[in-house]
């Protein structure tokens, strides 16, 4: 028999064990980038806001007082948030009633039902979708959807008056809301259905041998067991619409006001980013700054609701063993 | 009472060499029951000490898990670790190859040596002890890699090998753990591929192919079957030639076939150690007694 | 006495609950089916051979997409090589060496927050930390250090102003921590045991991590990264602004150049007057949409054929 132990020649343990305190040291900086980028965040936007803030015509409790939004608008300027917040709030809201529940339905159905067939073919497209660049999106709004609802104006007549009309013009809130609907649904879908799935199958086999139909199942143990994870993916897919750009900036208008109609015109928030940014707005002024407070207040609400799908993640979250 | 135990001539086809195996004697032992076929009587060579315990104790933050034990392991032979569960002996494994390092809570206090070298010592090399020092696991581990990449593993972190010499130690490795004639035409297969007693196999030729001095087995057959199970009880008595071998095991008839020296462990402590025979007959202790018929655990 | 509800009634309600299930579902595939089917019909006429290798103009008929087709490859390559390795060494870091403790529950969290960022404000971070630089090399167009010659491949100005390198980096902040977590999920894949079984043998944990669990989690690693380059390419708000360009004649040549992207194109000629510049635009997203198909078919196919079980 072979002594295996004289086979081989030694390797340095010194030059290893510096190496390897090269590497792990070049990881744990790599570790530390993404703090980096966190604090860079606060600090620049703080400072232009900051800097926003300093401007004469601006004050805090204008920004969250004045209920008027109108920068470009020469000698009286206003600044007001809540014209653009209720913008991105009409948007997100039309878009979270088309996504959430059907998003939630098609999760249940995919983890409850859907045999292998059909997942094949279910999975991939949704994937698909999520893919899809929000450009695209934001084009089949302006140019599918629109149209579509300009076809009900005659319809809706009646409905407005000649103050506040009821009439889906080139730019809209409604078709805006869809088109993000479509895109964050998704997201809804795929988060719910990994919360569903984990909820172990001994607690659906209990239910079964209860006696329990395939939606007494479903409905009554697997989301409520699930439910911290559910609502983890709505605040999560919410966030995703608060924050997205394109298809507002395509689709929604620009014209920042306070309103409810879906059939109007609006800004979001990231509608007016974009405006700015992407325009003339010399660097420095006042309408440039701006765009940076919007930023941080934008920034500033997607934390919160992160925040708080963590937190409801953490502390709601069924440990099954 | 004590039963007579002969070594039959057992010629293992894989390494070639002799050993003798275990008559199975179905005498009575304690309270009526069937004495366990002891099936190990020591070599020739006397015991030297390979691993001195004395008075050590070990917590998991502020649980104490171990209570002072005093133990001697002899070397190339094999000790067994029994007791019933949650009583220590797996912790015990894990502290002499330092594999409880991995637990930020883990602590221990006392004297832990393998040949005089303090294994409880911050300035310890880890890395040079686990070469020494194997283990097996309870459910067979190979890695996502080929059978010859599994065994060559471990000899690739600690030496440089050419093409040849590398052959030459994972056949080696697994004519040792008795596996070659199984493998040998498919060592590029992947490790997956094999059954759970392969697999065992397997990860005892990887362990070897290192060159370690003592074998940790933490209940390495629980996860098989009993036709796999008898395989690698006799492969523990071919290795116990060469390795010090320390098996935990919650089968006590097991540790009857397979072992020299058994420790029974209940609640953190060391009961009784002694010669299996001794243990499984004419235990001191009544706990001992107790655990060994039955009676409990 | 509780009444007792009929079997019948609750067995319709079953039945009630599939169909609503099966019209969502296919309420979700109808728009997908819709949006690709239109947009195709708009654009496949003008998708053409001189489509992709035309340059911007005043007319559609002679607008193609080759610079902002180069312009994406460049940004994108760009963001890959930095976001890859940088994200990929965070997650390694995270999962394998770094003790459990509250700072490192902190970067986890951080990590995820990060996550959650509109891509906008990324747009917003970098402009401000790569384009523009803090203003540190002073404002303006001519301010700040230029070294070597504009027309060579190794040309480099600081600030970087509205270049292929400023969005490239602006791009990789948009997708590391998605790299990250996804790197993170694979490397959690990996069962404990067999990490056990190799520090048993003597490894060290990068051993560990070098020699048996970075191949092993390597195709959910490819997966994860190709998704997020996916993302990546179809990325449009945080490059606008950064300051793709509008109209560019240019493809890039260097680092430095100025650069457009496919999104934004899409986004320009979305929004032109012209009908015949709205064709164009979807002509221009069915070709995104090939490469999204492309990327997310090599993601899928990795994850059918390379991904064995481990256990």
């Amino acid at each position: 028999m072979a002594d295996l132990t004289r086979l081989g020649r030694p390797k340095s343990v010194a030059v290893r064990r510096f190496r390897e305190r090269l590497i792990v040291g070049s990881l744990a900086i790599a570790a530390t980038f993404s703090i980096f980028v966190t604090l860079s965040i606060l600090v620049v936007l703080a400072r232009e806001t900051l800097i926003f803030f300093r401007f004469p015509d601006v004050s805090l409790g204008e920004f969250f007082g004045s209920l008027e939004w109108n920068p470009l608008l020469g000698a009286e300027k206003h600044f007001g948030i809540w014209p653009l917040v209720s913008g991105t709030l009409l948007v997100t809201v039309i878009a979270a009633s088309i996504a959430l529940p059907i998003g939630l339905v098609t999760a249940i159905y995919l983890s409850e039902y859907a045999g292998a067939r059909v997942r094949a073919v279910l999975k991939p497209a949704l994937e698909i979708l999520a893919g899809i660049p929000t450009v695209v999106y934001g084009f089949f709004a302006l140019m599918f959807i629109t149209p579509a609802l300009q076809k009900l104006n005659p319809a809706l007549e009646s409905l407005g008056t000649p103050e506040s009309p009821v009439s889906f013009g080139g730019y809209n809130a409604l078709a805006a809301g869809i088109a993000m609907g479509i895109m964050i649904l998704p997201i809804v879908c795929s988060l719910s259905e990994d919360a569903l799935r984990a909820v172990p199958r001994a607690l659906r086999d209990g239910a079964f041998a209860l006696g329990g139909t395939r939606f007494d199942v479903s409905a009554k143990v697997v989301v409520p067991a699930a439910l911290s994870g559910i609502v983890a993916a709505f605040l999560l897919a919410i966030s995703r619409a608060i924050g997205e750009t394109m298809i507002v900036a395509l689709a929604a208008g620009g014209l920042a006001r306070l309103t409810a109609n879906p059939t109007n015109e609006v800004q979001t928030m990231t509608g007016y980013m974009a405006q700015i940014f992407g325009g003339d707005a010399p660097a420095g002024s006042v309408e440039y700054q701006s765009s940076y407070a919007v930023g941080a207040t934008l920034f500033c609400i997607t934390f919160l609701l992160t925040m708080l799908g963590q937190y409801i993640l953490r502390r709601f979250r069924e440990e099954y063993d | 009472m004590t039963t007579e135990t002969r070594r039959a001539g057992h010629m293992n086809p894989e390494t070639g060499t002799t050993t003798t195996a275990g008559s199975k004697s179905a005498q009575h032992g304690l309270g009526g029951l069937p004495a366990p076929a002891i099936g190990h009587t020591a070599p020739a060579t006397p015991a030297t000490t390979a691993i001195t315990v004395r008075g050590f104790s070990s917590w998991y933050g502020s649980f104490q898990a171990l209570k002072k034990l005093d133990l001697d392991i002899p070397a190339q032979r094999v000790t067994a670790f029994i007791g019933p569960s949650g009583c220590g002996k797996s912790t015990f494994l894990r502290w002499i190859n330092r594999m409880n390092d991995t637990i930020p809570s883990a602590r221990a206090e006392g004297t832990l040596e393998l040949h005089g070298t303090d294994l409880l010592s911050r300035s310890l090399d880890v890395v040079e002890l686990r070469r020494n020092v194997g283990m097996v696991f309870q459910k067979p581990n190979p890695f996502p890699k080929s059978i010859y990449d599994n065994v060559a593993f471990g000899p690739r972190l600690h030496k440089k090998y050419s093409r040849s010499e590398l052959d030459q130690l994972v056949e080696q490795s697994l004519r040792q753990a008795s596996i070659w004639n199984e493998v040998k035409d498919r060592l590029h297969a992947s490790a997956l591929s094999l059954s759970g007693g392969q697999q065992q196999r397997l990860c005892i030729a990887r362990a070897i192919a290192v060159g370690p001095e003592v074998l940790l087995m933490d209940e390495p057959c629980s996860a098989l079957d009993p036709k796999s199970t008898l395989a690698i009880e006799e492969l523990i008595e071919t290795l116990a030639d060469r390795y010090t071998i320390v098996i935990v095991t919650h089968n006590m008839q097991q540790a009857a076939r397979v072992s020299d020296q058994t420790a029974f462990f209940y609640e953190g402590a060391l009961i009784e150690v002694g010669d299996t025979e001794k243990i499984f007959t004419t235990p001191r202790n009544k706990q001992t007694e107790d655990y060994v018929t039955g009676r409990f655990g | 006495m509780a009444t007792p509800r009929s079997a019948a009634s609750r067995l319709l309600q079953n039945r009630a609950f599939l169909w609503l299930c099966l019209i969502a579902t296919n309420l979700a595939i109808l728009a997908l089916a819709i949006l690709l089917i239109s947009i195709v019909w708009q654009g496949w006429s003008t998708l053409d051979g001189d489509f992709l290798a035309q340059r911007a103009s005043r007319k559609p008929e002679n607008a193609g997409i080759l610079v902002p087709l180069l312009g994406s490859v460049w940004v994108c390559a760009i963001c890959g090589l930095v976001a890859l390795p940088l994200g990929v060494g965070t997650a390694i870091y995270l999962e394998e060496f770094a003790r459990r403790t509250r700072f490192t529950r902190f970067v986890q969290t951080n990590i995820l927050n990060l996550a959650g960022v509109p891509s906008i404000v990324y747009g917003i971070l970098g402009l401000t930390a790569f384009a523009r630089m803090f203003g540190v090399f002073g404002v303006g167009a001519d301010a700040g250090i230029q070294l070597g010659d504009q027309d060579s491949l190794f040309y480099l100005r600081l600030p970087f102003g509205s270049s292929v390198l400023a969005g490239g980096l602006t791009l990789m902040l948009v997708i590391l921590p998605i790299v990250i977590i996804s790197t993170q999920e694979a490397l959690r894949a990996i069962p404990p045991s067999l990490r056990s079984g190799s520090l048993a043998l003597g490894a060290t944990t990068w051993q560990t991590v070098w020699g048996m669990t970075l191949p092993a989690a390597v195709p959910g690693i490819m997966t994860g990264s190709i998704l997020a380059m996916s993302r990546a390419i179809g990325e449009s708000a945080p490059l606008l602004v950064v300051g793709s360009a509008l109209f560019l004649m240019a493809t890039p040549n260097n680092l430095m150049s100025d650069f457009s992207v496919l999104p934004l194109q899409i986004f320009n000629w979305a929004q032109r007057p012209q009908a015949g510049f709205h064709d164009l635009a979807a002509s221009a997203i069915i070709v995104q949409l090939i490469v999204l198909l492309a990327f997310n078919g090599v993601a899928v196919f990795i994850r059918q054929k390379l991904q064995k079980p481990l256990l």
